[in-house]
């Protein structure tokens, strides 16, 4: 008992740390997701997604909120943690952790809990936005959230295994730009998969952003490409699996002993 | 009981650098302990591998009865660690690194405050608590260091060249607070390069060389094994030629200034003496060269670089 509540401090000590530093400095963390999603609402929705009319059923306005949302979440979660966590180990106070009692799943948690943080409070930004555009009536608040949830919690473990690995500032920013960022735009954010040809909706199928953004656009406006078990299935798989791996990294001191 | 126990400790890093060569150590309880070494010679790998901040090859290490291997949340709850370099969130003020240090040990946060106000206050940084890390100089970063390694109050604290680059009055009165710290009960390793330093706090030293131990005994015991002692006379007046005096060897170094060796079978006292008898009269003297550091420099200068290897 007294072990857990132990663990419970340390845990919340990162929390609160990660939560404080990305709110001192919130006009370089949430603000510029907020103006960017506007200005795709703006643009996409409004002017170009008036000619476009309807896709799978809904005004294309609607159908690109939920991609867009989730968006924000993905790239500020994985910033998060990549960030901050390489930061730690280029000025080595990630030191002040290591000489510490706490666990190594501890210490995963808690920022990935602070990348996670990051995710919804700017995502949750974002709908605010959204609902000033459209008029969406959430169809299941339980997978909304849940979708938001688990994603926040898979990119900051990604952006966490990014900064194990990362040697200098320029390779926390090589995985955003030449990985993330592809795999969001072709994972169905602006597009039915059903409108590629046969060939690159079986290409899209590996893409594990389709799964998410069709669960969370599933919760928001009861519509997928995808059967939301099979959605969920691939993104608890994907938790568990880069989670298994953090550790794993941890463990072994990879990027930040010796 | 031990506070610490190493036995066969090796290290090698990648690419076959192998700084570490079988280290055994034991350092008692309440002990203020000396660790000794050139550049380069393991001091710091050596207290990476204690402190978890590097994996060692093979070997044990215990610390206060609890085994790295088996039970390393305990041991790391036994120690604090004041590192050789500053490792801060620079942009974080004093207080808030402190807190966060109680934090990641488990410490609720009403407590964390009451420690951090307490060793802040000890260390002279109390009225600094809201200053970011890196408006600080150098000294007061030192001391920091001191106080964040303290607020889980640590059995075995291990100071890694705590008074680099800071001015003798900051490091004075670090002295001082070590040493009460010490009184309290609290176990001290201590690296440096100020071999003063460790000769007027530690009461046992090793020394570590090319990843060996090369040296274990007491300060005393050491310090004994120095036969002769260089002593500078600053004089009352001019003198001219230098007389002849049985076991001293004596040197111009100006005219008002001698430089006397003298064997460990003669006493100042028997100096004076004959000095007073040829009519030269002395002001002041000093030790040409710290005590310790004439040892070290003996025993670091008797083993070339590939000895042992």
């Amino acid at each position: 008992m007294a072990e857990t509540y132990r663990y419970w401090i340390t845990f919340q000590t990162i929390l609160t740390k990660e939560i404080l530093r990305f709110s001192r400095i919130w006009v370089q963390t949430i603000l510029p997701s907020v103006i960017t999603t506007t200005l795709y609402f703006v643009i996409f929705g409004r002017l170009i997604g008036e000619r476009i009319g309807e896709m799978d059923g809904v005004a294309y306005l609607e159908f690109i909120v939920p991609g867009l949302a989730l968006m924000s979440v993905i790239t500020n979660a994985y910033s998060n943690v990549v960030s901050s966590f390489y930061s730690s180990k280029f000025s080595r106070y990630i030191e002040e952790l290591l000489v510490s009692p706490a666990p190594n799943w501890v210490i995963l948690a808690g920022y990935v809990a602070g990348g996670a943080a990051r995710g919804m409070v700017v995502g949750v930004a974002v709908m605010v936005v959204a609902m000033l555009f459209t008029d969406i009536e959430v169809h299941s608040y339980g997978v909304t959230l849940l979708v938001f949830l688990m994603t926040a919690v898979l990119f900051a473990l990604g952006g966490f295994i990014n900064a194990v690995y990362a040697n200098s500032f320029d390779d926390i920013s090589i995985i955003p730009t030449f990985v993330l960022t592809p795999l969001t735009y072709l994972g169905g954010v602006f597009y039915s998969i059903e409108l590629l040809p046969e060939f690159w909706q079986g290409v899209s199928m590996a893409n594990p952003v389709l799964y998410m953004v069709n669960a969370f656009r599933y919760g928001l406006l009861g519509i997928s490409d995808i059967p939301l078990g099979v959605a969920f299935a691939m993104i608890a798989a994907f938790i568990v699996a880069l989670a298994a791996y953090s550790l794993h990294l941890l463990r072994r001191g990879i990027g930040i002993k010796n | 009981m031990l506070a610490l126990d190493v036995q066969q400790l090796t290290k090698t890093y990648k690419g076959g650098f192998q700084a570490l060569k079988g280290i055994d150590l034991t350092v008692e309880e309440g002990d203020f302990f000396a660790l000794l070494g050139p550049n380069g010679a393991g001091k710091s790998t050596f207290i990476g591998i204690l402190s978890s901040l590097v994996n060692k090859s093979s070997g044990r290490v215990s610390v206060f009865g609890h085994d790295l291997d088996r039970d390393p949340e305990r041991v790391k709850s036994c120690i604090g660690l004041v590192p050789q370099e500053f490792n801060f969130n620079l942009f974080l003020p004093v207080f808030e690194v402190v807190l966060n240090q109680a934090g990641y040990y488990g410490i609720p946060r009403r407590e964390a405050k009451v420690r951090a106000e307490r060793y802040l206050r000890q260390l002279d940084l109390w009225d600094r608590r809201d200053t970011e890390m890196r408006r600080l100089s150098g000294g007061l970063k030192r001391r920091l260091m001191i106080a964040r390694a303290l607020v889980h109050q640590p059995r075995l604290l291990i100071l890694d060249e705590p008074t680099a680059g800071v001015d003798i009055e900051i490091r004075r009165s670090m002295w001082s607070f070590l040493r009460e710290l010490n009184a309290e009960g609290t176990t001290i390793i201590l690296t440096t390069h100020y071999l003063e330093e460790a000769e007027s706090l530690c009461r046992n030293i090793a020394i570590i060389q090319h990843g060996e131990l090369v040296e274990r005994s007491t300060m005393g015991a050491l310090l004994g094994k120095l036969h002769t002692e260089t002593f500078v006379l600053n004089l009352k007046g001019q003198v001219s030629e230098l007389p002849e005096l049985g076991g001293f060897v004596l040197q111009h170094l100006d005219d008002c200034t001698l430089e006397v060796e003298m064997n460990r079978d003669h006493t100042i006292n028997g100096l004076f003496e004959a000095l007073s008898r040829n009519g030269i009269e002395v002001i002041s003297l000093r030790n040409k060269q710290n005590r310790l550091e004439r040892l070290f420099l003996d025993m670091v200068e008797r083993r070339p670089a590939d000895e042992g290897v």
